[in-house]
């Protein structure tokens, strides 16, 4: 483990989480085909600029769609996976549930962003259940998701209410795909995950070694080609 | 065998108790609320319903459960701020709950419409949603093996049909329709409107009218519901 110091703090506080989504829709390529996972994924739309040209995918069978419909947009037969009603914008196409994961599962989104409670230093993620004995569990598209698209980024905070990392060495809540997470968003730091072990792209508010030691597992600084 | 019928309890007839009852729908969008209510009135229990959803609210879906009349639900996301009488129901053991990613669930209810005996799939692989079930390495991937969803009835929601049955759909409330049409032994379609055979389109007919058995015609199906954003949950 080598914590060589370099200039990769790039903010002087942590992100809030707009300052997150704003990277995010920065980091997404012109020309790609995305899904925005329920919650605060769904921030990182009001960042996209028409220039990248992205596409955004919704599980319940729509590519093309468009932002939150407002007023007389609004119509029940037009509602994105978290049941919010959206628009559609030119060039928008509409199919049913085995094809809109066929998308998915076929490999054909290049990114997908999700919430976590936990990734794992091999890119494990957990996001859909506590485990909790009492709690009424429900998967949605979360597997599918995690499995299939090319990329898969994770926005949250770096650590729980009680100041745990939610990157751990191996999830304690049941997972919902195994070394799936290949980029993890936090207010304290850009992660990379992948066979390379955890290495940070940029820190906000924190020097690496501040955040070594709030995070349980050997990170290293990214390769500046990657930043 | 098509038939046009009049009324919605004549269209879900065919749900019989002990009955498994494929009903479209994610959300509110294509849930065919009127099929769902003559379900209720019809008496019929026992049932294994097939939805993404396990009812929201005090409607639909979540009164059949609240009746009682539901055995089994097997379903990608029971659990939703609103979903109080399937939580309740859970909690007390009184029903019991097959939980199937999306995406799996999508492809099982396929697969039985197109006569596939099962599949291998990358999703839920090294999850406790694949404890028990056969896997193996595929292209390098450890992948799972499901089996196909068979239905007696399905219950969907389509906008329009033609008098030979093939169907059109509007907007996202297409969803589980035309792969539950294809599933179920018998498929139930309420429309908004019939038009004459040779009325729509061929080129654009989504569910062709093979996969359906009755069709009802609901004047509220499939409308623009501007200012009705308070029934989306």
């Amino acid at each position: 483990m080598s914590l060589v110091e370099t200039s990769i703090q790039t903010s002087e506080t942590p992100l809030g989480r707009d300052d997150l989504a704003r990277l995010v829709a920065r980091d997404i390529k012109p020309g790609s085909f995305v899904n925005l996972g329920i919650g605060q994924p769904t921030l990182v739309s009001n960042y996209l600029v028409p220039e990248q040209n992205i596409t955004l995918h919704t599980e319940n069978g729509m590519l093309g769609m468009g932002p939150v419909a407002t007023g007389d947009q609004i119509d029940e037969d037009l509602i994105n996976a978290g049941k919010i009603p959206v628009t559609e914008l030119p060039g928008a196409s509409y199919f049913h549930h085995a094809d809109s994961f066929a998308i998915m599962r076929g490999g054909h989104l290049d990114i997908c962003v999700l919430g976590a409670f936990q990734v794992s230093a091999t890119g494990d993620l957990a996001n859909w259940h506590t485990g909790a004995p009492d709690a009424i569990p429900a998967v949605g598209g979360a597997m599918d998701l995690a499995t299939g698209a090319k990329d898969v980024f994770v926005m949250m905070t770096l650590l729980t209410r009680e100041g745990a990392s939610k990157i751990v060495e191996a999830c304690t809540y049941p997972l919902t795909g195994v070394g799936c997470v290949t980029r993890v968003y936090t207010d304290k730091a850009v992660f990379l995950t992948g066979p390379e072990g955890v290495r940070v792209r940029e820190t906000f508010g924190c020097t690496l070694e501040e955040l070594q030691a709030l995070v349980p597992v050997p990170l290293t600084a990214a390769p500046a080609v990657e930043q | 065998m098509l038939n046009f019928v009049d009324t919605v309890g004549e269209a879900v007839a065919a749900v019989k108790d002990g009955s498994t009852v494929m009903i479209g729908g994610f959300g509110n969008a294509g849930q065919p609320f009127e099929l769902i209510d003559a379900l209720l009135d019809s008496g019929a229990t026992d049932l294994t319903v097939v939805n993404n959803n396990a009812g929201q609210g005090d409607q639909g879906l979540a009164l059949l459960i609240k009746e009682g009349r539901v055995r089994k639900m097997i379903c990608s996301f029971p659990r939703q701020s609103d979903s109080w009488h399937f939580d309740a129901k859970y909690k007390a053991g009184e029903i019991e709950l097959e939980l199937v990613p999306q995406g799996n669930l999508a492809e099982r209810i396929r697969a039985a419409g197109a006569g596939i005996g099962g599949f291998f799939t990358p999703t839920g692989y090294g999850t406790m949603l694949a404890e028990g079930k056969e896997t193996r390495i595929i292209d390098g991937r450890g992948q799972v093996f499901e089996t196909p969803i068979h239905a007696d009835v399905a219950l969907i929601k389509a906008l329009k049909a033609d008098r030979v049955g093939n169907l059109v759909y509007r907007k996202t409330a297409r969803n589980f329709g035309p792969i539950m049409a294809a599933a179920a032994k018998h498929t139930v379609v309420q429309v908004s409107e019939i038009v004459p055979t040779g009325g729509l389109d061929p080129e654009n007919i989504v569910t062709p009218g093979i996969y359906v058995n009755s069709i009802v015609r609901i004047d509220s199906s499939g409308a623009a519901a501007a200012g009705n954003a308070e029934q989306v949950a």
